[in-house]
């Protein structure tokens, strides 16, 4: 079955424009048949709709045939995929072992409080996200947050509310 | 156009060399723009470079990726002198230019200064932190741009490919590595020559060959700076693997967080492969050899092997049995060969300066040098490259300048998340694969942190259980339920609700997730716990027992207090306190509320005079 059968459902319709969903498609039949590219596809949807809601899974696993529970499975596994939307700004905190020996999880228990969300959560205006990141690599700056592409190095508890300011 | 034969890499080289060398000892500058650089503002130093030079400058200006160095970065060098400078911003970038590239002056201000004698140091070589290395193949980081396959060709980049297609057999190039006593740099330690062997020795006609490049132990990034730093080192000796093993396949894995790195492999291999260097009749030897770049999804767990390869696969990462290997039937179930990425950059190496050159370096059982990340709390933090063997004592205080702040070392934690805590006693413990299994801890991929009477073993124990049991895969029931009943125990004891028993529970515990557990990961997830009971056991002591944390990290069994003797009343702590649990005014020594405080240890970093005291 091609994937231009599978018809654009209401309820996808309602998130995401005609020209998106036509995005979609063409990477689906792109990568149609070849072995291996569940995770590539994957990432390249998230990409053009910031998130990977069932609908767009089943569309996916109709698309590359495979099961919905394989394409669920794989989205739930890893932690690049994620199924609510993101906020405007992403906060990344690093713990990585370098950053929570420096302080990492103060900063984070700051944010928690600060923004009323978990990690993981978006807050309800959908300004920011709260992620938590194994390690970045960049263990000579620790601790590190990083927000949306900005590095923001040896960041000390007190400074969170003021980095916070500067993402609207 | 694709070079045709060994004759026409030379002649290229020729080429670049002698165009270099007619360009004379030029002025120049190179600059780190390596992700730990970046994150200290490197972009914006090199914008500055970029305008103050304009196009056609006489200086010649390099961005090179990480030297290694990143406490101190952004990191400049001005040549010929090397001189080094480091925390530069794009202010510092007009005196730079006329001072230093012009007239050879240095700009005190912007040299490091030793904090054992306090005296400032000019050049680059002359820094503590660089001599006792011995920076084998992280070195040429330094001297080239990742970007211009030409910088590694000027350094005899695919000397060593030529070497081994054309002057060796398959065979010899395994007999090679064998003999050199080459050891896996990713974790296990297994001997790279023997793996090669046996894929080659396997059956069937398409075989893989792969580079580890998820690396995910937190604290260790050697891998993504020498694929940021150095990719054609790892891509030579990816070519030369497969060579002796057989392939016309291969796999870079890399990490999706690793954004440069996953640029520079990318603008590498298109540049091999416009040159020849990659794709069909290699050089004109009949070697045929491609790659493809494969994204992480995120999971800790995908770094071992098996996993790694459902994960190309487009499954979940779980790892399998290894009764079968997975030189036999790895990826789609034909035989494959893993190496990390430091592996791979070591092959190179070894086949251009011969196997008993490189195993004269290292000791008994460990041959050659490592690439160690050394951060926590340490002076110098970076990337470090030492012979096998280096004592840990040299590691912490010659080449990482001992603890800030004057505290007093702990332990240093090696391995990643599953290795171990090795106390102070063991400081002049020799740092190989062997030694470090036998203190209880391994050698992992690399990573070094090194922790100070500030860290509390009890909590860094729980925070290496809290990462395990998330990044868990869930297979074996030992390592999923294992992890997560330790990071329980320890999470209660951390609360002040520990008990009588506990560390016996967690030593059984720990015991039977290492023995029932299948990949590595449940394998030695007890380390982190195992080794600090082992060598911490009063720390866990006083947790349980005296329900006290002795390094004054754990909240709940901690309480703020204020000397009103050392407090000089000037406010800082009350200004800063999140809660307002602070009372007193000017010249009032301060006090704290205690049914308001929350610990946060706001008041005890910013008091001037060491008033807040912890207990």
């Amino acid at each position: 079955m091609g994937v231009h059968q599978v018809t654009a459902s209401d309820e996808l319709l309602k998130e995401f424009s005609e020209e998106q969903l036509q995005q979609v498609d063409a990477i689906i039949e792109r990568y149609q048949g070849k072995p291996g590219s569940l995770i590539p596809v994957l990432a390249e949807v998230q990409g053009i709709l910031g998130y990977l809601p069932h609908e767009v899974q089943r569309r996916i696993a109709q698309g590359l045939n495979l099961p919905h529970s394989r394409v669920f499975g794989v989205v739930t596994f890893y932690s690049f995929f994620t199924m609510v939307p993101r906020g405007r700004h992403t906060i990344r905190v690093c713990l990585g072992t370098a950053c929570y020996v420096r302080g990492g999880k103060k900063n984070l228990d700051r944010l928690v409080q600060d923004l009323g969300i978990e990690a993981g959560d978006t807050t309800p205006d959908r300004r920011f996200s709260l992620e938590t990141i194994r390690c970045l690599g960049a263990c000579g700056l620790a601790p590190v947050i990083v927000v949306d592409e900005d590095t923001h190095k040896q960041v000390k508890e007190r400074k969170v509310r003021e980095i916070l300011q500067r993402y609207e | 156009m694709p070079l045709k034969s060994p004759d026409e890499l030379e002649q290229l080289r020729t080429k670049i060399l002698e165009e270099r060398k007619a360009q004379g000892e030029k002025k120049g500058i190179v600059l780190c723009t390596g992700t730990g650089c970046r994150g200290a503002g490197a972009s914006e130093v090199f914008d500055a470079f970029k305008k103050a030079l304009g196009k056609k400058s006489a200086i010649e200006f390099k961005s090179t990726c990480c030297h290694g160095f990143c406490e101190r970065g952004p990191i400049t060098i001005v040549e010929p002198l090397g001189i080094f400078y480091q925390g530069v911003t794009p202010a510092d970038v007009p005196q730079i230019i006329a001072e230093t590239v012009t007239k050879g002056q240095v700009i005190e201000k912007l040299l490091y200064r030793d904090p054992a004698t306090g005296q400032t140091i000019p050049t680059e070589k002359a820094i503590p932190f660089y001599t006792k290395q011995n920076r084998l193949v992280f070195g040429n980081n330094r001297h080239l741009d990742p970007t211009r396959i030409e910088d590694y060709m000027a350094m005899g980049g695919y000397k060593a490919l030529v070497k081994a297609l054309f002057h060796m057999s398959p065979e010899e190039v395994i007999e090679e590595i064998k003999r050199s006593g080459l050891r896996g740099r990713g974790g296990g330690g297994f001997p790279a020559g023997r793996k090669w062997e046996s894929c080659r020795k396997a059956h069937g006609d398409i075989k893989y060959v792969i580079c580890n490049c998820d690396e995910g132990d937190p604290g260790a990034y050697m891998d993504r700076s020498l694929m940021e730093g150095n990719p054609h080192s790892v891509l030579e000796g990816m070519l030369i693997g497969a060579y002796a093993i057989g392939s016309s396949e291969g796999y870079v894995y890399v990490r999706n967080e690793y954004p440069l790195a996953v640029e520079n492999v990318g603008i590498a291999i298109e540049q091999a492969t416009k040159m020849g260097l990659l794709g069909k009749d290699i050089l004109g030897s009949g070697f045929d050899f491609s790659l493809v770049i494969n994204k992480g999804g995120g999971a800790f767990v995908a770094g071992e092997s098996s996993a790694l390869m459902a994960s190309i696969e487009g499954y979940v990462a779980e790892p399998r049995a290894k009764h079968i290997h997975m030189t036999e039937s790895g990826l789609w179930e034909r035989p494959t060969n893993l190496n990390n990425v430091e592996t791979w950059a070591n092959v190179p190496v070894i086949i251009e300066k011969g196997a008993d050159w490189y195993a004269s370096i290292g000791t008994q059982g460990s041959k050659g040098t490592k690439i160690f990340s050394l951060v926590g709390k340490i002076n110098n933090t970076g990337l470090i490259e030492v012979p096998m063997g280096m004592t840990l004592r040299e590691i912490v205080y010659d080449i990482g300048g001992g603890i800030p702040g004057g505290k007093r070392f702990k332990a240093v934690q090696t391995g990643g998340p599953s290795g171990g805590c090795i106390p102070e006693s063991l400081l002049d413990l020799p740092v190989d694969f062997d030694e470090l299994t036998k203190a209880g801890s391994m050698m992992g991929s690399g990573g070094m942190i090194v922790m100070d009477e500030s860290t509390c073993m009890v909590d860094v124990a729980k925070y290496f259980m809290h990462f395990l049991k998330d990044e868990s895969c869930g297979k074996c029931t030992s390592c999923r339920d294992g992890t997560l009943r330790m990071y329980e125990v320890l999470d209660a004891i951390t609360k002040g609700k520990g008990k009588e028993g506990d560390i016996e529970f967690l030593e059984e515990i720990g015991w039977m997730t290492a023995e029932a557990s299948l990949c590595a990961l449940g394998g030695s997830a007890a380390n982190p716990v195992l080794s600090t009971i082992r060598y911490f056991r009063d720390e866990y002591e006083a947790h349980i027992s005296a329900k006290r944390c002795p390094a004054g990290v754990c909240t709940e069994l901690i309480t703020f207090t204020i000397d009103p003797k050392a407090c000089i009343a000037c406010g800082k702590c009350r200004k800063g306190c999140p809660t307002e649990a602070i009372t007193g005014e000017k010249k009032v020594p301060h006090k704290i509320v205690q049914a308001k405080c929350i610990k946060c240890g706001t008041c005890r970093e910013v008091c001037p005079s060491d008033a807040v005291k912890v207990a």
